[in-house]
C-alpha cells in the first residue's frame, strides 16, 4: 500500500537574505561531476551539493523530511539523478511554487511525490512555514498542516494520473499494471 | 468554452476532459526514438518488459539522424542495438541514409495534421508546422510510449501571437523567427503552446513554418502552430506527404493565457550572437565579425527551399579562400530535389562541402565540429557554448550564411 499522509520535518530552501530561492537548477541539486554514479544509494550525499548555503544538507537531512522550494525548482537538464538523490535520502516529498517541466516529469515517472503550492511564497515570507517545523500533508487532498504552529495551508493534491503512477510505484510498473487490467 | 489548437488535438486523444493545467493520459499516433536515446529505450524495455511486444509496431519507429553513417564506435553500437531490437519487434527503421527523423515523419505522412507524435528529439515540436502535436521526451517516457502507446501530459495554456505588417526579401522566415524569439525571449511562451497568426506567417511555406515552429523550443515553449494556411501550403504538404491535410483551427471562443502583438514591418536580416539564441542582433551591426566557417542545414533550415535560397546567393560566386561552408540536406528526399533541380551544382561550384542528409553540425554529426577559437555562422537553432564544438556560433538564415561565407565576415546578400 502506498503512503498518502506524510508527517515530517520541513526544510524551506531560502537564501542568506531569507528569501525563497528561485530557479534552483539541476546542477545545483546534483552536480554534473557525479553523473557517472548509477547506484541510487550513492547519490544522497551529493543532494543540493552545489547550492550556496545548503551544501551540508545531506548530513542534516533525515528520512521522512519534507522540502519546500521556490519557483521553477529543478530547472535545466534532464538528469534523473536530481530526483533520485532525494529519494536516496528518503525525503518524503517536495513541494514548490512550481517545477521545471522535465524535472516534474522525471519525478512523477519515478513515483516520487512532487506537489505544487501556489501560496508557498507567501507562507515562507510570513514565516508560516520555516525550516525545522513539523508538517503533515495528505497528498490525496492537498490538505496540509504545520503542526508546530497549527497553521493550515493547501497544496495541489496528486492529479489522478500522478496518483496512478505513484500507486504503481513508477511509470514502468504502471505499464505492467495497465496490462493486467 | 472553446478549444485552442493544442487542446483540440489532446482532446481527440484522451477520454478525460481537457483544460489547461490538467494532467491527462493521451494516446500517441507515433512514437519514435533516435540513435541518441534509442539504445536506452531498448535497454529499459528489455529490463522492464523482457520479450513482450511493443503496443503497435506499425506506429513505432526508429530514426537515425545524429551520426549518420556512424562516425564513432559509440554511435555504431547504438544504431546496431536499435536495429536488432527493431527486427525482433517488427519496427520500421529509417536508417542512416534517410535524414532527420522529424522531417522524415512529415514526408512519409506519419505526422499528419491533428496527430500526436513523440520522440527522443527536443525539436520534435517542429511537427507543429503541419498541425501535429510533436513532443520531445526522455528515454523513460519513450520506453513507456513504445510499450503502451500512451503518455501523460499536462495540458498547456496557449499564447496567441499576432504578427502585423509585412516583410520582403532579403529577410526570410529565419529572420522573422529570430525577431520573434528576441521579442518573446524564454519567458513569454515558457511551458505554453503558441499559435501564430497574421499575414506574415499565413504566407509561409512548409520550410518557413518548420523554421518558425522549430525555434519554439528556444522560446521554452511546448509547441507552436500556424493555424492559417493558404492553398499553396495545403497543396505543398499534400503533395509531399501524400496525406490529405486538414487545417486545424482554434475555436472562436478559445481561451488564451495571453495575446501578444508583434509588428514585423521593415524586418531586416538578423543573427543570434553567442551563446544564446535570444541574443539577436541586426546583421549590419555584426559586419565586423570575421568567420572561419558556415553551416547550412539542421531541422530548422535544411529543406530544399532553404538550400535554394543559399544557392541563389552563391550561384556564380565562390566561398572565400580559407572559409569552409558545410551544407547538409535535411532528408534524402531534399537531397534528391537539390540534385535534380541543379541546386546541388550551384552549391558545389561555389566551393561548399555538401554531405549526405542528417542533423549534421548540431549533434557532433558527420559534417564535423568547430575547434577552439573558430567562428562559425550557422542556420541551426542553438548556439549554446559547446553545442557545435568549441567555437563561437552565430545563428542566421541560409541567405545570410551564404553571403557571409562569400565575404568571410557576417554579411547579408545586399553586401555582395
Amino acid at each position: 500500500m502506498s503512503e498518502f499522509v506524510f508527517k515530517g520535518r520541513l526544510w524551506v530552501l531560502k537564501d542568506d537574505k531569507g528569501n525563497l530561492i528561485e530557479d534552483i537548477d539541476t546542477d545545483q541539486i546534483y552536480h554534473n561531476a557525479y553523473l557517472h554514479i548509477t547506484d541510487i544509494s550513492e547519490m544522497g550525499r551529493y543532494a543540493l551539493g552545489n547550492l550556496e548555503g545548503w551544501k551540508d544538507f545531506p548530513s542534516k537531512a533525515k528520512p521522512g523530511d519534507i522540502i519546500a522550494a521556490g519557483r521553477n525548482f529543478g530547472a535545466g537538464s534532464s538528469r534523473q539523478q536530481a530526483v533520485d538523490c532525494f529519494a536516496a535520502l528518503k525525503i518524503s516529498l517536495i513541494m514548490a511554487t512550481s517545477f521545471g517541466a522535465i524535472y516534474f516529469r522525471n519525478a512523477v515517472n519515478s513515483g516520487f511525490p512532487v506537489l505544487k503550492c501556489a501560496e508557498l511564497e507567501a507562507l515562507a515570507e510570513k514565516e508560516h512555514i520555516k525550516t525545522g517545523d513539523r508538517v503533515e500533508i495528505d497528498i490525496r487532498t492537498g490538505k496540509a498542516r504545520n503542526t508546530s504552529t497549527r497553521e493550515t495551508f493547501q497544496v495541489e493534491p496528486l492529479s489522478s494520473v500522478q496518483r496512478q503512477i505513484y500507486e504503481a510505484g513508477g511509470l514502468f510498473a504502471f505499464a505492467q499494471r495497465m496490462e493486467e487490467r | 468554452m472553446g478549444y485552442t489548437v493544442i487542446e483540440k488535438i489532446i482532446q481527440k486523444h484522451t477520454q478525460q476532459k481537457v483544460r489547461p493545467g490538467r494532467i491527462v493520459w493521451m494516446t500517441l499516433d507515433v512514437r519514435s526514438a533516435r540513435d541518441f536515446g534509442g539504445p536506452n529505450v531498448v535497454k529499459h524495455f528489455r529490463r522492464e518488459y523482457g520479450d513482450k511486444p511493443v503496443a503497435d509496431s506499425k506506429k513505432t519507429f526508429f530514426t537515425f539522424d545524429l551520426s549518420v553513417p556512424a562516425c564513432s564506435l559509440k554511435y555504431a553500437d547504438s544504431q546496431q542495438i536499435c536495429r536488432e531490437f527493431a527486427r525482433q519487434k517488427g519496427i520500421k527503421v529509417y536508417d542512416v541514409d534517410e535524414g532527420i527523423g522529424s522531417h522524415v515523419l512529415i514526408e512519409r505522412g506519419h505526422a499528419a495534421s491533428g496527430s500526436t507524435v513523440v520522440g527522443t528529439d527536443s525539436h520534435m515540436n517542429i511537427l507543429g508546422a503541419v498541425g501535429s502535436f510533436g513532443q520531445g521526451m526522455g528515454d523513460v517516457d519513450i520506453t513507456f510510449a513504445f510499450k503502451t502507446g500512451k503518455t501523460w501530459f499536462e495540458v498547456p495554456e496557449t499564447v496567441k501571437v499576432i504578427l502585423k505588417g509585412e516583410f520582403n526579401a532579403p529577410s526570410s522566415a529565419k529572420d522573422l523567427t529570430l525577431f520573434i524569439l528576441s521579442k518573446l525571449g524564454t519567458r513569454e511562451a515558457a511551458l505554453k503552446a503558441v499559435e501564430f497568426y497574421g499575414e506574415p506567417v499565413k504566407e509561409l511555406s512548409l520550410a518557413g513554418r518548420i523554421t518558425l515552429c522549430s525555434m519554439v523550443t528556444e522560446m521554452a515553449g511546448i509547441v507552436g502552430f500556424v493555424p492559417e494556411a493558404n492553398d499553396r501550403f495545403l497543396k505543398e504538404i499534400q503533395d509531399l506527404s501524400g496525406v490529405e491535410y486538414r487545417p486545424l483551427t482554434a475555436d472562436p471562443d478559445a481561451r488564451y493565457a495571453e495575446e501578444i502583438e508583434i509588428d514585423v514591418s521593415g524586418l531586416t536580416p538578423k543573427a543570434a550572437a553567442p551563446f544564446q539564441p535570444t541574443n539577436v542582433k541586426d546583421v549590419k551591426d555584426l559586419s565586423h565579425v570575421s568567420i572561419d566557417s558556415g553551416f547550412i542545414g539542421s531541422c530548422t533550415n535544411g529543406r530544399t527551399e532553404d538550400l535554394k535560397a543559399a544557392a541563389d546567393v552563391l550561384k556564380g560566386r565562390k566561398v572565400k579562400q580559407g572559409v569552409i561552408l558545410k551544407i547538409v540536406p535535411a532528408t534524402r528526399r531534399v537531397y534528391s530535389e537539390i540534385l535534380k533541380q541543379g541546386i546541388l551544382d550551384d552549391l558545389f561550384e561555389s566551393g561548399a562541402v555538401v554531405s549526405n542528409p542528417g542533423c549534421g553540425g548540431c549533434a557532433e554529426g558527420h559534417i564535423g565540429l568547430t575547434g577552439e577559437g573558430e567562428t562559425q555562422i550557422s542556420t541551426a537553432n542553438r548556439n549554446f557554448a559547446g553545442k557545435q564544438g568549441k567555437g563561437n556560433n552565430y545563428l542566421a538564415s541560409p541567405r545570410v550564411v551564404a553571403a557571409s561565407c562569400v565575404l568571410g565576415r557576417i554579411a547579408s546578400p545586399e553586401d555582395l
